[in-house]
């Protein structure tokens, strides 16, 4: 039976390859940062299709709003973007590929040779909650740690990127 | 034809192994950049479809991946602060000219 959410996760799925080739072999780095826009919503996308609505939701203020946008500011302060040939040059395509050859037919051969268990078939509920649950129960200790990671992350990159004072 | 895990597990692999491709052929660092976050979704994506189709579905694989995503972030920040200043010092950022340290 023709369902109509299956199709939409292939048209996902494949938006996401297309974008991910984007990245890796657009010449121009703008393009490359707005190929990446294109994989990360793709990736939020998925997300929903496994039932990972809070996830979904971070990877789109996270990733779409906060990462993409430090990264396409990195490349306006730091890029001739006019120079378009010579703005994201590739090195070494020949070992890359092999690399990419490589990786795809071992990760593929594992996970379609490979006999997984049996899904419980259950479409979970709203996780929300039972996420907020468990980070600020069982998982207190790596909520603190990851929260120490972030403050530490803060100082140092301001302390990095703050420019000398000229003497 | 109803998505499965093989299919959610071959679109991280594909999605990794882009990644690699780019981390590895990249001369720009931000490229660079980029294509650790391509893996870094990759392996998340492997990890909310192992949740979503485990026998016992626990929520420790969106934990994890929520782990992930603050790490990525985190990363990126420190990344570009890092670009920004070998930018200023060297005014290229491409990864094999940053070798004042070797010399």
């Amino acid at each position: 039976m023709f369902n109509p959410g299956d199709a939409v996760f292939y048209v996902v799925a494949t938006a996401v390859i297309v974008c991910a080739a984007g990245v890796a072999f657009s010449k121009n780095i703008l393009h490359a940062a707005l190929y990446l826009l294109g994989a990360l919503l793709g990736v939020g996308g998925v997300f929903v299709f496994l039932s990972a609505d809070f996830l979904a939701v971070t990877q789109l203020m996270i990733y779409v709003g906060g990462v993409l946008v430090l990264i396409l500011f990195a490349v306006m302060l730091t890029q001739r973007i006019g120079d378009r040939e010579s703005s994201n040059p590739s090195k070494g395509v020949f070992g890359g590929s092999l690399v990419l050859l490589g990786l795809l037919g071992v990760f593929s051969w594992l996970a379609t040779t490979i006999r997984w268990p049996a899904p419980s078939g259950k479409v979970l509920d709203t996780t929300t909650e039972r996420i907020g649950d468990l980070l600020l129960g069982h998982w207190l200790i790596v909520f603190e740690v990851i929260s120490l990671l972030l403050l530490a992350t803060l100082v140092g990159a301001v302390v990095v990127a703050r420019r000398e004072p000229t003497p | 034809m109803t998505p499965a895990l093989p299919h959610f597990l071959l679109l991280g692999a594909v999605l990794f192994g882009f990644g690699c491709f780019t981390a590895v052929t990249r001369s720009n660092a931000v490229g660079v950049l980029m294509g650790i976050e391509l893996m870094l979704n990759g392996a998340n994506v492997n990890f909310v479809a192992f949740h979503r189709y485990a026998a016992t579905p626990l929520l420790e694989g969106q934990i994890f991946t929520l782990l992930v995503i603050v790490i990525a972030a985190a990363e990126a920040a420190v990344a570009l602060g890092i670009v920004l200043a070998v930018y200023a010092n060297q005014r290229s950022i491409d990864v094999s000219e940053a070798d004042t340290l070797r010399d």
